[in-house]
């Protein structure tokens, strides 16, 4: 038996896939959901073997909601957003299914799924999403919670390890992400990797200052001093417009 | 010429000596008689050309301006188009009257938005029960989580005018704004009402200002109703936005 999950804030659109799952007897929804947060939620107690998954949906959309997720189920995304495709495989993704979709088309999307089954390509997933809309926040677990930071509040990013650790004014949020991710999607954002371990956001420098032999300190609006590599006092000036 | 004048007055020896010593003088008023005539109709000519040129390029802003009002108005998001006819898909068979009736609704808005002249003024009746399908089907798709308030002030406003499909985009924005920025059941509202000889109709939905989207873009919707509102009246202060609170408030001002 194969557990199902189906996550979309539309009702109708949540019974076209139960209706076309109904000839499927191996298949079981255990669950339906009407947002990324209840999608959380639901993931962690039924803990699926298959996801559908829509991506526009209320407070975080689906790209976000999987990011949060630590074991991540496989996922057939649902959306009348052509856009986002590219994204999806690059994640993936057994299917993309562009609403709205036939029960032949949906059936191609289960043979799909069984036969991916069988080889097991599903650790592989989710290694990095690049959205195809430009980033203005990143989303968090904070403890049980879920938080939105918008960019303007994040200061810097650091490296930890497999995580990094996102800064704001007076606090900090672990996200298990690379730094080249956040590098390479919050370059257009005005954030500049300085340094191995840090990315930070131009917009709160108020000072740099040499420091040891070919170094740099930077002095941000929070009083907080990061360093600053040779190659990073390059990135920097470059974007500041020096 | 000189010949000829020559052999007239033969006999007049004053008159021959005048010929002969002012024919430099003669030449040169000859040479500038024939210089301005030239330069008079040189001048006409590219007057005539430069108004003819003026006429066309007149006539090319036109097209172009009526072209760009045409492309304006026609950016109907066609995610809404596909979203609601997934919605038919689901209705097809459990609710067969239902669905029948959405693709009612959907084929009178689609006729709504097409072939209508770009700088038709309708009333604010029409444009509200233009809006009122385009509302009726979001209802289905996004079932009880989606009230909808329209409110207007006067029964008399309704038959005042208002450039057409401007509702649509503005309550588009609203609902996308109001719908995925939070989980609860979302109130949009409309109310129109009248202050001298502007109407004035805001169109308020709930947000959440720390994690919104960036306000500055505002979607689509709202650049492009700008933008059509400045070709149509010629003026950009028409269309404004305010925040309240957890509310956003897109706020409408027609000179009537």
């Amino acid at each position: 038996m194969m557990k199902v999950l189906i996550i979309d804030d539309e009702p109708l659109a949540r019974n076209v896939i139960k209706e076309y799952l109904k000839p499927y007897k191996d298949l079981e929804v255990v669950g339906e959901c009407n947002d990324g947060f209840e999608g959380i939620k639901a993931i962690q107690e039924f803990q699926p073997d298959l996801i559908f998954l829509d991506i526009q949906m209320p407070r975080i959309n689906g790209f976000e909601m999987l990011e949060l997720v630590e074991n991540k189920p496989r996922v057939i995304f649902t959306t009348a957003y052509e856009e986002y495709a590219i994204k999806a495989f690059d994640l993936h993704a057994i299917d993309y299914l562009l609403k709205p979709f036939d029960k032949n088309r949906f059936d191609k999307a289960i043979e799909k799924t069984r036969q991916q089954q069988s080889s097991a390509e599903k650790e592989t997933f989710l290694q990095s999403i690049h959205l195809p809309a430009q980033m203005h926040r990143i989303v968090v677990k904070d403890g049980n919670k879920i938080r939105i930071i918008p960019l303007s509040q994040i200061f810097y990013i650091e490296a930890a390890d497999d995580y990094v650790k996102i800064f704001t004014q007076s606090e900090s949020f672990l996200k298990k992400q690379t730094m080249a991710y956040f590098e390479e999607n919050l370059q257009q954002n005005q954030f500049a990797r300085v340094h191995r371990s840090y990315l930070v956001n131009t917009q709160t420098v108020t000072r740099i200052d040499p420091y040891e032999k070919d170094g740099h300190l930077v002095l941000l609006t929070n009083g907080k001093k990061i360093p600053v590599s040779k190659s990073g006092y390059k990135k920097l000036k470059e974007m500041l417009g020096l | 010429m000189r010949f000829l004048l020559w052999q007239i007055f033969k006999s007049d020896e004053g008159y021959l000596h005048m010929l002969k010593i002012s024919s430099p003088l003669r030449f040169s008023i000859a040479f500038l008689l024939i210089g301005s005539m030239a330069m008079m109709s040189m001048a006409w000519y590219s007057e005539k050309e430069k108004s003819q040129l003026e006429n066309r390029k007149k006539e090319a802003e036109k097209m172009f301006r009526e072209a760009e009002l045409r492309t304006l108005r026609n950016q109907l998001q066609p995610h809404f188009l596909f979203n609601a006819l997934n919605s038919i898909s689901a209705l097809i068979i459990s609710e067969p009257e239902n669905a029948r009736s959405m693709i009612q609704q959907l084929s009178d808005f689609l006729r709504g938005s097409m072939h209508k002249d770009d700088t038709q003024l309708n009333t604010l009746k029409e444009e509200i029960d233009y809006l009122q399908l385009y509302l009726n089907i979001e209802k289905v798709r996004f079932g009880h989580r989606l009230e909808t308030k329209i409110i207007v002030e006067d029964e008399t406003l309704l038959s005042l005018k208002i450039p057409n499909l401007l509702l649509q985009p503005l309550m588009e924005n609203a609902i996308k704004f109001g719908l995925y920025d939070t989980l609860d059941k979302v109130c949009i509202s409309l109310q129109a009402a009248i202050k001298g000889n502007i109407l004035e109709i805001s169109i308020t939905n709930p947000f959440d200002p720390e994690t919104a989207l960036p306000l500055k873009g505002t979607g689509f919707g709202l650049s492009s109703v700008r933008k059509r509102l400045a070709l149509i009246y010629g003026r950009h202060d028409l269309l404004t936005t305010h925040i309240s609170d957890q509310n956003f408030t897109t706020l409408l001002s027609l000179p009537q």
